[in-house]
């Protein structure tokens, strides 16, 4: 079964399309890097899958459960980064997990042994006392991707989840979420507009100006270190 | 316990921790009254008097009269400052990832709303409480019975501010709503004077007060803080809360703007 399964998916912002025709499916265990130059609809194709926005062409499904006819199902199997941070900074960062925790539907004692496994998870298991505010940027982004971790979803989304982040910060996050799709068999789908981000064999989709120029694995697309002259090419190409 | 009901926990509970970290935000919403309540209602004090109308059973100070007035109007502001924040700010952020929750979105906006009401509760009972030490004194099952009411009018409240947030898509224009809904709201209400004093100077000022359903919510409060039910006010302060709440679930729609500027 598909993770995750988009199919026709158009939108706009009153006259103005963001999003037209895009199909695409993620399987379990797949990194798949959604890339595509600011404005190319990113954002906005993960607020449909969010259900942010509700989709008026198309069809989205998570793990078989059809995001329109049963969204709580496939919420329930989702988890998300969005590109903007989401975090409380007052609260410690044990309270920000039992809060996602409890608004999945986790019991207290549930929630907690579980943000112990995510934190884990993410090589932040002494954090959990500290202040979300006192976190830096790098550990304020694993906590969130901790976070979207706390009810075991099989589809990972992120958009742009590296963002004003430093080189270091990148590539452990960059590797943490490698290892989840590996390791863990969960599907991610990781938003950026940044080439260097994206491993050989991972599954690149390039998103330009809300359509879907291609779709395939990245040393298939592109010989080693080409990918970001094949994007900027096909980018600049499309702009023109 | 039921997911739904977990989910509730967990918005109140944040809410309130919110609440108390952010002490700036407590005290801004104190000063606003106590400055009406010791310097404007002291002044009129002299000018204004009042005769015996229900739910009071003596003569009462202009201080005494308008403390209900002022509990509406902070669980006016209230309401109106977390429509705002949907609309702008931080809160924008922890929205999106509420809506992600697998349970209807109706409730989580509802979950939503009561934390909102919640926090409006707290600075109500803080302001009732310096209130009483400066010697405005109400009846003790009065501060009881007036919980239910306050919970009540802060659903009303925050349902009018909710269909603002959702129906009023440019941010500029919003800051200018609050001025256009929250003073004349304020002023043409039975907050500041009772009803037959507004007769005096203009029938059709009576009964647009009269209409108001801030009006209604504040007559809720005031026969409340006196162990009465005002069934009427609890009638049309249920009725706009029902109206309201559907009109902001129904205009509830982020792809139309308010949510998704900042998100770019
Ligand atoms: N709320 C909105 N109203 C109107 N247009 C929008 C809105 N949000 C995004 N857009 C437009 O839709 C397109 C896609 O934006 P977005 O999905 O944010 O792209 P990305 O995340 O890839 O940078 C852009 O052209 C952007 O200007
Ligand atoms: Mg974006």
């Amino acid at each position: 079964m598909d993770a995750l399964e988009v199919a026709e998916l158009s939108f706009r912002y009153g006259r103005r399309e963001a999003l037209h025709r895009v199909s695409f499916r993620v399987q379990p265990g797949e990194f798949c890097a959604l890339l595509g130059p600011n404005g190319a609809g990113k954002s906005t194709l993960f607020a449909l899958l969010t259900r942010l926005f509700v989709a008026r062409q198309g069809r989205i499904a998570v793990m078989g459960q059809d995001l329109q006819a049963a969204p709580r199902a496939a919420l329930a199997r989702m988890g998300v980064v969005f590109q903007q941070m989401t975090l409380d900074l007052d609260l410690s960062v044990a309270r920000n997990l039992a809060y996602f925790g409890a608004l999945h539907g986790l019991s207290r004692r549930e929630a907690a042994s579980r943000a112990g496994e995510v934190l884990e998870r993410l090589d932040m298991a002494e954090r959990a006392g500290e202040k979300a505010r006192d976190l830096n940027g790098g550990h304020r982004r694993r906590l969130e991707i901790a976070r979207a971790l706390m009810h075991r979803p099989r589809l990972l989304l992120l958009d742009e989840p590296t963002v004003g982040l430093d080189a270091r910060a990148r590539a452990a996050i960059t590797a943490h979420v490698h290892a989840l799709a590996r390791e863990d068999g969960i599907a991610v789908l990781w938003a950026t507009h940044l080439v260097d981000e994206v491993a050989p064999a991972d599954t690149v989709l390039i998103l330009h100006q809300g359509r879907m120029l291609q779709r395939g694995r990245a040393q298939d697309i592109a010989p080693e270190h080409g990918l970001a002259a094949h994007f900027m090419a096909l980018t600049e190409d499309a702009a023109a | 316990m039921s997911p739904y009901l977990r989910a509730m926990n967990a918005i109140l509970a944040r809410e309130a921790l919110r609440f108390v970290t952010q002490r700036e935000r407590f005290l801004a919403a104190l000063v606003r009254p106590l400055v009406w309540l010791i310097v404007f209602a002291a002044g009129f004090r002299a000018a204004l008097g009042l005769s015996i109308i229900p739910p009071y059973q003596t003569y009462i100070t202009y201080e005494v009269y308008i403390i209900p007035g002022l509990v509406a109007m902070i669980q006016l502001f209230n309401a109106m400052q977390s429509a705002l924040s949907l609309v702008y700010d931080r809160e924008m952020g922890s929205m999106r990832l509420l809506l992600t929750a697998p349970l209807p979105r109706w409730w989580l906006l509802f979950c939503k709303l009561l934390a909102g009401v919640l926090v409006s509760i707290l600075q109500v009972y803080a302001f009732l409480g310096i209130a009483y030490l400066y010697g405005i004194r109400l009846p003790p099952m009065g501060y009881v019975w007036v919980l239910p009411a306050l919970l009540v009018s802060g659903l009303m409240l925050g349902a009018v501010g909710l269909f603002l947030a959702s129906t009023i898509r440019q941010l500029e224009n919003f800051a200018g709503v609050m001025n256009f809904v929250i003073f004349p709201v304020f002023f043409l209400s039975t907050a500041l004077y009772p009803l037959w004093r507004m007769a005096e100077s203009s029938t059709l000022l009576r009964d647009i007060c009269a209409w108001n359903p801030f009006s209604h919510a504040v007559e809720l409060i005031r026969f409340a803080l006196y162990m009465r039910l005002n069934a009427e006010a609890l009638g049309w302060v249920a009725l706009t809360f029902g109206v309201f709440l559907a009109l902001a679930l129904w205009g509830f729609d982020p792809a139309r703007g308010m949510m998704t500027r900042k998100a770019r």
